[in-house]
């Protein structure tokens, strides 16, 4: 088979992408076994996969993920209540959104997860002080999305809302709201990412909780090929609750 | 003449405070009306709350303070290594995977996906690599900044208007001339807006790394100020550092909307 044949192969582009990964592993175990890379500092690949099992069953990674899945849905409950409560206010009272929706947006431009050690003092080393960091990093994309979602029904709806003499919260709850559904998710999905990357990220950094603490124990005993094999396990549980809230997403559009 | 009239009348009649401006003023005063409040009644510890006054001149000796400026200086250059290491290298990704639909189709999910992981997380590895000191800082501040960056090069690569792509190939130009000429000129927007998408990533990489393990800059000090229990302190460095970030992202911000992208 020629190049050019296949290129336009319909799957080429994933063979040639997952393949240059397995090139690179594979790469990476060579040039440490024959001393290249120190192995003290870049465990082996193989190594790494048979720390998989090591990491999984004696350091309880499925209560730790389910503790970092407590407080990212914890997190999630308090963005969905007061993020879609505070936009919908702020769209509602005009003259609050003018005043301050760029201070929302310029809360999403500042660094808010370096306000742990401020959490810290307030809610004490717990599971409180990441929750609420990451909902503190979720909030202000939750708030702009709701209301650009609110904002942007469109015109030829509120005039059937009209025409049926809704009351306003008639017109809110069946016109409004379901319109701005999907802008509102995107605020959320938005969050909840924001929200879990602070959670595993303020785990980490204070030492408590669920996976992020397993990096930063497996890191201070010195585990190297624990500590890599953890963090692709991150790595992993990032990319499926990615792929997972995107395609929530996706659904609620095209229910939309 | 009847224009300067109607300005004039409009001057006289219009509210010298805008409503906007009366609410935002009253937000305020009532924060910190609130503030002050909750400090001198003793409901939360001494010192969770400091009151008004001791955070005025906290900021006021951080601001005189020139150690203060000097650790500046130390996440000032460290934010600014990342975003150039990882400015150039996603910035000739994106150009590479957006120029060719193979490649980004390859690649392009990977970059998509490992986006939005936690890279504080990878701080043990780069300790590892580079060490205790500022390399390590740098290295996680380029891996945070390199996906939005590279991402956001990509998808504006493929939004340049194909005619100008052809006006470059009539030229015969080469691919430096249609990098330098075509394509970076037609994607300066995108290119300004993942730099700022990287620049508030990569600051807020750097300083978490400084506040996990480092003996100098910003993240250090308010690790520091946390450790010695120096509350007002504390706030103050948060308040200037927010004032800081959120200075620095506008003006990247505003130089990506200055003006519209030239036409041949």
């Amino acid at each position: 088979m020629t190049l050019a044949a296949f290129t336009r192969m319909r799957f080429a582009p994933q063979i040639v992408g997952f393949g240059s990964l397995l090139l690179a592993i594979l790469a990476f175990e060579i040039l440490i076994r024959v001393g290249l890379l120190n192995r003290f500092i870049v465990p082996m690949p193989s190594q790494i996969a048979g720390a998989f099992e090591r990491v999984i069953f004696e350091e309880q990674i499925a209560e730790r993920f389910y503790l970092t899945m407590k407080e990212c849905v914890s997190a999630a409950a308090l963005l969905a209540v007061f993020g879609v409560a505070i936009g919908t206010l702020l769209y509602k009272v005009n003259i609050l959104r003018r005043a301050t929706e760029t201070w929302v947006a310029a809360a999403a431009a500042a660094p808010t997860v370096l306000m742990y050690p401020l959490f810290l003092v307030i809610f004490g080393r717990s599971a409180l002080t990441i929750i609420m960091m990451g909902f503190v990093a979720g909030l202000p994309a939750v708030i702009l999305k709701t209301i650009e979602g609110l904002s942007g029904t469109k015109r030829v709806l509120l005039n059937v809302g009209r025409s049926f003499k809704l009351t306003p919260w008639q017109m809110f709850w069946k016109i409004q709201f379901p319109s701005a559904l999907p802008t509102i998710f995107t605020g959320f999905k938005l969050g909840l990412i924001f929200a879990l990357i602070n959670v595993v990220g303020v785990e980490f950094l204070i030492n408590f909780g669920g996976l992020g603490q397993l990096i930063n124990d497996l890191a201070e005993r010195y585990d190297l090929a624990g500590t890599y094999a953890a963090i692709c396990f991150v790595i992993l549980v990032s990319v499926v609750f990615f792929i997972v809230v995107e395609r929530a997403e996706r659904w609620l559009t095209r229910a939309a | 003449m009847a224009d300067a009239g109607r300005l004039r009348q409009a001057m006289i009649t219009s509210p010298a405070i805008s409503p906007v401006t009366l609410v935002r003023v009253t937000i305020i005063a009532a924060i910190l009306l609130g503030w002050e409040a909750l400090a001198q009644s003793g409901l939360l510890y001494r010192d969770v709350v400091p009151s008004l006054r001791s955070i005025g001149n906290a900021i006021y000796a951080l601001l005189i303070d020139p150690q203060y400026y000097w650790n500046l200086g130390v996440t000032a250059a460290e934010v600014g290594a990342a975003l150039a290491i990882g400015g150039i290298s996603a910035v000739v990704v994106g150009l590479v995977l957006g120029a060719n639909k193979f490649l980004s189709r390859a690649y392009e999910p990977y970059l998509y996906y490992l986006g939005p992981t936690p890279k504080i997380i990878f701080f043990p590895i780069m300790i590892m690599w580079f060490g205790v000191g500022p390399p390590s800082k740098v290295a996680l501040g380029v891996l945070s900044c390199f996906f939005p960056i590279a991402l956001s090069v990509a998808a504006g690569m493929r939004q340049i208007d194909p005619v100008l792509i052809r006006v470059g190939k009539s030229f015969r130009a080469n691919a430096w001339q249609m990098a330098t000429k075509v394509y970076l000129p037609a994607m300066r927007h995108p290119i300004i807006n993942g730099i700022r998408l990287g620049l508030g990533v990569a600051l807020i990489a750097t300083l978490l790394a400084e506040t996990k393990l480092s003996n100098r800059g910003i993240g250090f000090l308010i690790i520091q100020a946390y450790s010695l229990f120096d509350m007002p302190r504390m706030y103050a460095m948060l308040i200037v550092l927010f004032v800081l970030a959120i200075g620095a992202n506008a003006v990247v911000g505003r130089l990506g909307g200055l003006d519209s992208i030239k036409r041949f």
